[in-house]
C-alpha cells in the first residue's frame, strides 16, 4: 500500500492519485444490504462518480455504485490515506491536509480531482458540501452532474424564513409564528400573545437550536427579544428574528421524499427521530409508532407538495414537529441524503442512492406512490466514539484496537467507514457506524438490536453502546412514549449506565467468578513433557470473594465439565459456555438462558472488566484468602481533583481565560476546548487562585491532560 | 560497605533494647510468684523422667506455634497497620493453597552477645521463612523475610536458611523467589551477618543463568542487602512501602548534605523510572504477589527446560488486519509499538518489564501460540525509538535473560539510530550500546526479527539483524533499511550540489524501502503486516529444535 502511495506521489506532486485495483476482499464493509439488489443494467447512468465525502457515507454510496457498475473516485485528506473509503474506491485523490476546511471542504482541490479523474457526476453524501449551492453551481459550470437537487431548491430550502414562506404557499402546515424584523420588545410581546405561549425566539439566520430561547410569559419574551436581537446583529449581521409557537414535548418525525426531474415526486414514509441529545439524533426508527395511516398520508402529501413547489429532484427529507395531538408542523427540508436513510430503505426495499443516481441522470421515477410499502420495522442506532456518561456523549478518540461488527446476525445492517486499526481522530465526526436492525415487527427489530449491540465488539475508544442499549430497552421507548426530551426526562441526573437488578447482579458475579476460575485452571495447563512433574491443584470447588462497586460477595463455585454452579449470596446460578479466553465475546448460558458478555480485560490482580447489558462493570475476583489479606491493604488516596482541571476529552484549546495569579470564582470559565465541532467551556469548581496554566490556545490536548492548576 | 551495613542500626537497636528491658522486668515478676523453687524443680524432674516423649512433642508443638506467630501478635498488628502482610501471609498468597513445605522452622540464631542469648530473644525460624511450594502446580523455592522478628534483620542463621533452599533449588533446577522485608544486618552478630550476606551473594551469582531468581521488595532493603536483589534476574517493588538504597536519608544528609526522603531516595517510583534498578512496581502486597504468580507462568524452571507452552485459545493463524494500517505514511510520525505487540501476541497478554524506564525500548514477556517469548521493540512514540545508554542496557539485560533460559526472542525494529550528543558520548554510549549488540550476537535461542519501519545505521545491525545470526528476519512493506535518513545522507553524498530535493527523492526511491535489504538476503521475506502473527507462530514451531552452540570459553567478556 505504502509503495503504491509513494509511486503516486511521484506521478503527481500536487495531487496524489492512488489507483487501487478493485478487490472485493479488501472491502471491509460487508454488511448485508437491506434494500433491493436488482439493478436495471440497460439503463445508462454514469461511468464514473466522485464521492465528495468520507467515512461511512462514502462507503455507502460506493457500494451502490459498484452494484450499478459505476467506477468510483474517493477524495481524502492526508490522514485518511488508508481509510476504508479510499481502499474501496477504484481511484483516490488526496485533496489536502486533515482539517476539513482544507480537504473535504476544499472546493478547488475537489474540482481538480474531478478534472483529473474525469468523473461525470459527484455524490456529496451528507454534511460537507452536500447543501452548498456554490459547489453545485461550480459543478454545473463544468458540466458535471451534482447528485442532488438543483441549486435553486438547495437555496430555497437552505433559508429558514424563505423555506417557511414557500411551505406556507404550498399549503404545508407551519408553526404559527412571525418571522421578520421585530422593532421593539413590546412588538415582540404583542406577537407572542397573538401566537399564544409558550413561544420560541431566535435569530432567523441561526441554524438548528442555536441561540434558541423559550418564553412562557411577557417578561421572558422581552428578555428573549433582547438576547436574540443582539445575537442576530452581532453573530449573523442579519437582524431578522423568528418568534413562533413553542411545541412542548414534541416528536421529531420526518418524511423521506424522492422526486425526479420531470415533476414526479413520492413520499417514502416517515422516520421517527425523536431520541436526540443536543439536537443530534441518536436512535431512529421507521415507521413511527405514533402515526396513524391518515396522519402519515397527510404528512406525506404535504411533503410532496413542498417538493413539487420547489421543483425538487433527488432524495430529500421534510422534517416535521408533531405534538401530542398529532398536529404536525413543518420544520425544515434537508436537501440531501440523510444519515438515517437506511431505515427507510429497510422498510421500502428501495435503494435511495441508486434512485438518486438515476434521477440525477434524468431518468423517471420507477415507482408510483402505491408501490411504496411499509414492510416490517427498522431501527437505527448511531454508534459513536463518545463517552455517554458525560452529558450523553462527549467525543473520545483513539485507535480501534479490536473491532467486530455483528454481521453474523441476520437482518442486521452496519454502515461504517472504519475497520480494525482505524483511528478516530479529532478532525472528523466521531461516528463509528450506523447499526440498523430489521424485523417483521417492532419487537423483533428491537430484540435484534439488543443482540446486535451485545455482539458489537469495539475496543480502543470509549463508545456509546451503554446508552444505546439502555434506550432501546427502556419501557418508555418500548411503549413508544417518546419525545425530543426523552433523554433529559429519563436521565435527569445524567446517564449512569445500566442499573443491575438483584438477578442481573448475581449473573454478572457468577460469570466473572467462572471466568476467573477458567483462567486460573488454564494457568496450570502447561503442555509438553516436563522435567519436574507439576502438581496441579486438584480442586473442583472454590471459595471466592467478588467485589462489585461497594459490595463484596461470598461466592462458592463448583465445576463439572464446562458447567459451573455458582452460589452467590445464597442463590444458585448455573453458568456454562465455551470459555474461550482469547475471545472478546463470551456467549454464556445462565440458568438456561443465553446471555452475551464481553470480556474487556482480565488482570493478574483479579480485576475483570466485563461488558454486560451494554455497560462496563469492573469486578474484582479474589480467593477467600486474598480477599481477607486485601483488607489490610491501605486505601490509596485519590488525587484531589478540585484544584486541577483536566481535559475531559481530546481536542484543541480554543481559549484560555485565566493566567497564573488570577482569582477565579466557582463556575467561572477557565478555558474552552473544541472537539469535533463542539466548543466546551471548562469552569472552576471552587473559588481559588490560579497556580499554573499548562495549555495555550491552539494546542491539541488529549483526554485527561492537565490544563490548569489552582491553589 | 561497613557503614552501609549499619543503616538499620537505629530501628533494630531500638527494638532489641526495648525487648531486653521488658524481659528482665518480667523475670523479676516471675521470681516473686508464691511457688517455691524446690517444688517447681521437683515437678519438672518428675515430668522429665515419666513423660519425656510427651514433653518433646509438646515442645515441638510449642516451637511450631511460636514459629507461626513470628515476632508476636503485637508486631503482626504493627505490620498490618503499615499496610504490609506478614512473611507467612505473603508465602501463603504467593503459592498454591497448601503447597508450602517449610524448612528450618526450628532454626534459631546463635548470637550470645548483648543479651541475645536469652530464651526470650530466640524465635523459632528466626527472621525468615523458607521452603518450597508450587505456583500453578510448578515448583518454586521461596524465602520470605519476617519483619516482625528483629525487623527482619539478617543473622547468620537467617542467611544459612536462605542458602539452604538456594542450594536445593540449584540441585533440583527450580526458580528462587525472595520476598525481601529486612532492616539490614543483625548488628549484634557483627561479621557473622556480613558473612551471611556474602554467602547469599555467592549463591545468587552461581545460580544466575541456571535457575530464574526473582526478588520482590516488600519493605526496607538497605545497605549491603540490596546487592542480593541486584544480582537476581528481576526485582519488583511495592509502591509506598518498599525501599532500596545503599545508605539511608540520614547518612546521605551527613555525607553529602542532601535532604531527601526515603521515598525519593529509594522508593518504587525512583527505581522504576529513574535508576532502572527495579523492573516493575505494584500497588500493594496483594497485587504484587498475584502479579508475581502471573509472571512466574512465563518462566521455565531452569536453563535445562524449554520455554513453557501453556494451553492457548488464540488461533495461531489469526490474521491481524489492524497492522496493515498501523505504520503512518509519513516516516516522521510516531505510532505505538505496544499496539503492534498487543495485536500480535496471544490474547493481547503482554507482561512488560521496566515499562516506565527507558521507554524508547519496550521489553517484556508474551506468548505465541502458548509458548513464552521475549519481546524487544523500539518504541517510536518515545524519543523516536532511538537507542541510548539506558535503552541499550535495558534491552541487553532482557535479551541475556531470554537467552539464558531458552526463551525465543522476537524483535520489532523501528530505530532511527543511536542518540547523538555529548551527554550520551560522555556517558559511554559506545560501551553501553555494545552491550545490546553483544547480547543479541551471543544469543543462541530462536531469534525472529520484524523490521516495521526504520532500520538505520549501526542500530540496524544491533537490533537482531541477520548478520547477528537472526534466524528469521522479516520486513514489512514500510521498512527502510539504510545507513541513515534521506536528508542526512543526501547532505553527505551530494555535498554542495544544488538540487538537494531531487537527490533526496532519488535516495528515498532507492533506499526508503525494503528492497536493498531483501535483494541481498538480509531479510528473508517482505511480508504483509496482517500475516505477522501467523508467520511467527509457524517459525517458532520450526525453530523449537534449533541447536546452536557458541565456541567454548570460560565465559564471554561482555563490555560491562
Amino acid at each position: 500500500m505504502a509503495a503504491l502511495y509513494k509511486l503516486s506521489l511521484n506521478l503527481d506532486r500536487l495531487l496524489s492519485v492512488k489507483f487501487a485495483p478493485c478487490r472485493s476482499g479488501c472491502c471491509a464493509v460487508t454488511s448485508r444490504a437491506l434494500y433491493s439488489a436488482v439493478v436495471n443494467t440497460n439503463e445508462k447512468t454514469f461511468d464514473k462518480i466522485l464521492i465528495a465525502n468520507r467515512g461511512e457515507i462514502a462507503c455507502r454510496v460506493m457500494k451502490t455504485c459498484k452494484k450499478m457498475g459505476i467506477r468510483t473516485v474517493a477524495v481524502h485528506s492526508d490522514v485518511d490515506s488508508s481509510a476504508v473509503h479510499v481502499k474501496m474506491a477504484d481511484e483516490a485523490v488526496c485533496v489536502g491536509p486533515a482539517p476539513t476546511s482544507k480537504s473535504y471542504l476544499n472546493m478547488d482541490a475537489i474540482m481538480d480531482a474531478i478534472r483529473l479523474t474525469g468523473a461525470q457526476a459527484v455524490h456529496p453524501g451528507y454534511g460537507f458540501l452536500s447543501e452548498n449551492k456554490e459547489f453545485a453551481k461550480r459543478l454545473a459550470a463544468e458540466g458535471v452532474t451534482f447528485i442532488g437537487p438543483d441549486t435553486h431548491a438547495i437555496q430555497a430550502m437552505g433559508d429558514k424564513i424563505e423555506s417557511k414562506l414557500i411551505a406556507k404557499t404550498a399549503k404545508v402546515n407551519t408553526i404559527p409564528g412571525f418571522d421578520g424584523v421585530v422593532k421593539t420588545a413590546e412588538d415582540a410581546v404583542k406577537i407572542a400573545q397573538q401566537i399564544g405561549y409558550p413561544v420560541m425566539i431566535k435569530a432567523s439566520a441561526g441554524g438548528g437550536g442555536k441561540g434558541m430561547r423559550i418564553a412562557w410569559n411577557d417578561e421572558e419574551t422581552r428578555e428573549g427579544f433582547r438576547f436574540s436581537s443582539q445575537e442576530a446583529a452581532s453573530s449573523f449581521g442579519d437582524d431578522r428574528l423568528l418568534i413562533e409557537k413553542y411545541i412542548d414535548n414534541p416528536r421529531h418525525i420526518e418524511i423521506q421524499v424522492l422526486a425526479d426531474k420531470h415533476g414526479n415526486a413520492l413520499w417514502l414514509n416517515e422516520r421517527e427521530c425523536s431520541i436526540q441529545r443536543r439536537n443530534q439524533k441518536v436512535v431512529e426508527e421507521a415507521p413511527s409508532t405514533f402515526l396513524d395511516p391518515d396522519t402519515r398520508r397527510a404528512m406525506g402529501e404535504q411533503a410532496v407538495q413542498l417538493a413539487k413547489a420547489v421543483k425538487y429532484s433527488s432524495a430529500g427529507t421534510v422534517e416535521f414537529l408533531v405534538d401530542s395531538k398529532k398536529n404536525f408542523y413543518f420544520l425544515e427540508m434537508n436537501t440531501r441524503l440523510q444519515v438515517e436513510h437506511p431505515i427507510t430503505e429497510c422498510i421500502t426495499g428501495l435503494d435511495l442512492v441508486e434512485q438518486m443516481i438515476r434521477v440525477a441522470k434524468g431518468h423517471h421515477l420507477q415507482h408510483t406512490q402505491e408501490d411504496v410499502p411499509i414492510n416490517g420495522w427498522a431501527i437505527e442506532s448511531r454508534v459513536y466514539a463518545e463517552d455517554p456518561y458525560k452529558s450523553f456523549g462527549l467525543p473520545s478518540i483513539g485507535r480501534l484496537s479490536q473491532y467486530h461488527e455483528p454481521l453474523d446476525l441476520s437482518n442486521v445492517r452496519v454502515d461504517s467507514g472504519i475497520e480494525e486499526g482505524s483511528d478516530i481522530s479529532i478532525y472528523y465526526d466521531p461516528m463509528i457506524s450506523k447499526l440498523v436492525t430489521y424485523g417483521a415487527t417492532r419487537a423483533e427489530a428491537l430484540a435484534r438490536m439488543e443482540d446486535a449491540l451485545d455482539n458489537y465488539v469495539i475496543r480502543g475508544v470509549t463508545h456509546n453502546i451503554p446508552l444505546l442499549r439502555e434506550i432501546i430497552t427502556h419501557p418508555r421507548f418500548i411503549s413508544g412514549d417518546i419525545s425530543t426530551n426523552f433523554l433529559p426526562e429519563v436521565y435527569p441526573d445524567g446517564f449512569k449506565g445500566h442499573q443491575l437488578d438483584a438477578e442481573g447482579r448475581r449473573e454478572l458475579l457468577a460469570s466473572a467468578a467462572a471466568l476467573y476460575i477458567t483462567s486460573q485452571l488454564r494457568s496450570q495447563k502447561v503442555l509438553g513433557n516436563q522435567r519436574v512433574s507439576p502438581a496441579p491443584v486438584k480442586s473442583s470447588c472454590w471459595q471466592l470473594c467478588v467485589e462489585l462497586g461497594e459490595g463484596c460477595h461470598d461466592v462458592d463455585i463448583t465445576k463439572a465439565g464446562n458447567i459451573y454452579t455458582v452460589e452467590v449470596d445464597g442463590e444458585k446460578v448455573e453458568v456454562s459456555g465455551q470459555w474461550n479466553l482469547a475471545s472478546p465475546l463470551l456467549a454464556l448460558t445462565i440458568n438456561g438462558t443465553q446471555k452475551i458478555f464481553q470480556c474487556v480485560s482480565r488482570e493478574a490482580s483479579g480485576l475483570i472488566v466485563l461488558q454486560y447489558m451494554g455497560t462496563l462493570f469492573k469486578v474484582r475476583v479474589l480467593s477467600k484468602l486474598a480477599s481477607e489479606l486485601n483488607s489490610y491493604m491501605p486505601e490509596k488516596v485519590a488525587e484531589d481533583t478540585s484544584s486541577i482541571l483536566r481535559s475531559p476529552m481530546p481536542g484543541t484549546v480554543v481559549a484560555v481565560s485565566v493566567k497564573p495569579g488570577d482569582t477565579v470564582a466557582e463556575g467561572q470559565e477557565i478555558c474552552v476546548i473544541e472537539a469535533m465541532k463542539m466548543q466546551n467551556s471548562l469552569t472552576a469548581v471552587k473559588q481559588a487562585k490560579v497556580k499554573c496554566v499548562h495549555c495555550k490556545p491552539g494546542e491539541t490536548v488529549g483526554e485527561g491532560d492537565l490544563l490548569v492548576e489552582l491553589e | 560497605m561497613m557503614a552501609a551495613f549499619g543503616v538499620a542500626r537505629s530501628t533494630c537497636g531500638l527494638i532489641n533494647g526495648l525487648r531486653v528491658s521488658f524481659r528482665s522486668l518480667a523475670q523479676v515478676k516471675l521470681g516473686a510468684t508464691p511457688a517455691s523453687p524446690l517444688q517447681t524443680s521437683l515437678q519438672r524432674d518428675c515430668r522429665w523422667y515419666s513423660v519425656s516423649h510427651l514433653s518433646v512433642k509438646e515442645r515441638i508443638e510449642k516451637k511450631r506455634k511460636a514459629a507461626l506467630v513470628g515476632g508476636g501478635q503485637k508486631r503482626i498488628d504493627a505490620q498490618h497497620k503499615k499496610g504490609k502482610l506478614t512473611a507467612r501471609e505473603r508465602v501463603e498468597l504467593l503459592l498454591d493453597p497448601e503447597s508450602f513445605v517449610e524448612t528450618d522452622m526450628f532454626v534459631e540464631h546463635r548470637c550470645s552477645d548483648f543479651g541475645m542469648e536469652q530464651d526470650s530473644n530466640k524465635f523459632p525460624g528466626d527472621s525468615v521463612v523458607t521452603g518450597r511450594g508450587r505456583i500453578n502446580g510448578r515448583l518454586v523455592y521461596v524465602f520470605s523475610q519476617d519483619f516482625t522478628v528483629f525487623g527482619g534483620s539478617l543473622s547468620g542463621a537467617h542467611a544459612q536458611k536462605i542458602c539452604k533452599i538456594m542450594d536445593q533449588a540449584m540441585t533440583v533446577g527450580a526458580p528462587v523467589i525472595g520476598l525481601n522485608d529486612s532492616g539490614g544486618a543483625r548488628i549484634q552478630e557483627g561479621v557473622e551477618s556480613l558473612a551471611g550476606y556474602a554467602d547469599i551473594f555467592l549463591r545468587n551469582v552461581l545460580a544466575s543463568g541456571v535457575v530464574p531468581q526473582i526478588s520482590l521488595i516488600m519493605g526496607p532493603c538497605a545497605g549491603g542487602a540490596v546487592y542480593s536483589p541486584a544480582l537476581t534476574d528481576f526485582t519488583f517493588m511495592v509502591k509506598d512501602t518498599s525501599y532500596l538504597f545503599i545508605t539511608g536519608p540520614d547518612v546521605v544528609k551527613s555525607v553529602t548534605n542532601e535532604d531527601v526522603t526515603q521515598e525519593e531516595l529509594g522508593g518504587a517510583k525512583t527505581h522504576t523510572t529513574v535508576s532502572g534498578v527495579a523492573h516493575r512496581a505494584f500497588e500493594n502486597d496483594v497485587e504484587a504477589l498475584l502479579n508475581l504468580r502471573e509472571f512466574f507462568n512465563f518462566l521455565p524452571l531452569s536453563n535445562q527446560d524449554p520455554a513453557p507452552i501453556r494451553e492457548c485459545h488464540d488461533p495461531s493463524d489469526r490474521l491481524v488486519k489492524s497492522l496493515d494500517t498501523i505504520v503512518p505514511l509519513e516516516s516522521t510520525k510516531a505510532y505505538d509499538m505496544l499496539d503492534i505487540i498487543h495485536a500480535i501476541v496471544d490474547e493481547r497478554d503482554f507482561f512488560e518489564i521496566m515499562p516506565a524506564y527507558a521507554k524508547n525500548i519496550v521489553v517484556g514477556f508474551a506468548r505465541m501460540n502458548g509458548r513464552t517469548v521475549g519481546i524487544v521493540g523500539n518504541q517510536p512514540k518515545v524519543a523516536s525509538g532511538c537507542l541510548d545508554i539506558n535503552s541499550s542496557v535495558k534491552g541487553a539485560r532482557f535479551v541475556r535473560f531470554c537467552d539464558a533460559f531458552n526463551i525465543p526472542i522476537i524483535t520489532f525494529v523501528d530505530v532511527p539510530g543511536f542518540l547523538p550528543g555529548t551527554a550520551q558520548e560522555y556517558g559511554g554510549i559506545i560501551r553501553h550500546g555494545a552491550k545490546l549488540l553483544f547480547a543479541f550476537a551471543e544469543a543462541t535461542v530462536p531469534k525472529i526479527t520484524i523490521i516495521t519501519r526504520k532500520a538505520y545505521g549501526g542500530a540496524y545491525d544491533v537490533m537482531s539483524s541477520k548478520h547477528l545470526r537472526g534466524d528469521v528476519n522479516y520486513a514489512w512493506p514500510t521498512a527502510e533499511v539504510a545507513v541513515m535518513g534521506a536528508k542526512g545522507a543526501v547532505q553527505i553524498i551530494f555535498r554542495g550540489k544544488e538540487n538537494q530535493a531531487e537527490a533526496e527523492a532519488e535516495y528515498v526511491e532507492k533506499f526508503a524501502n525494503p528492497f536493498p535489504a531483501a535483494v541481498r538476503g538480509f531479510v528473508d521475506d517482505i511480508i504483509e503486516p496482517a500475516t505477522t502473527r501467523k508467520k511467527i507462530c509457524s517459525d517458532l514451531e520450526m525453530l523449537a529444535s534449533k541447536k546452536q552452540v557458541n565456541p567454548w570459553k570460560k565465559h564471554a567478556n561482555v563490555p560491562l
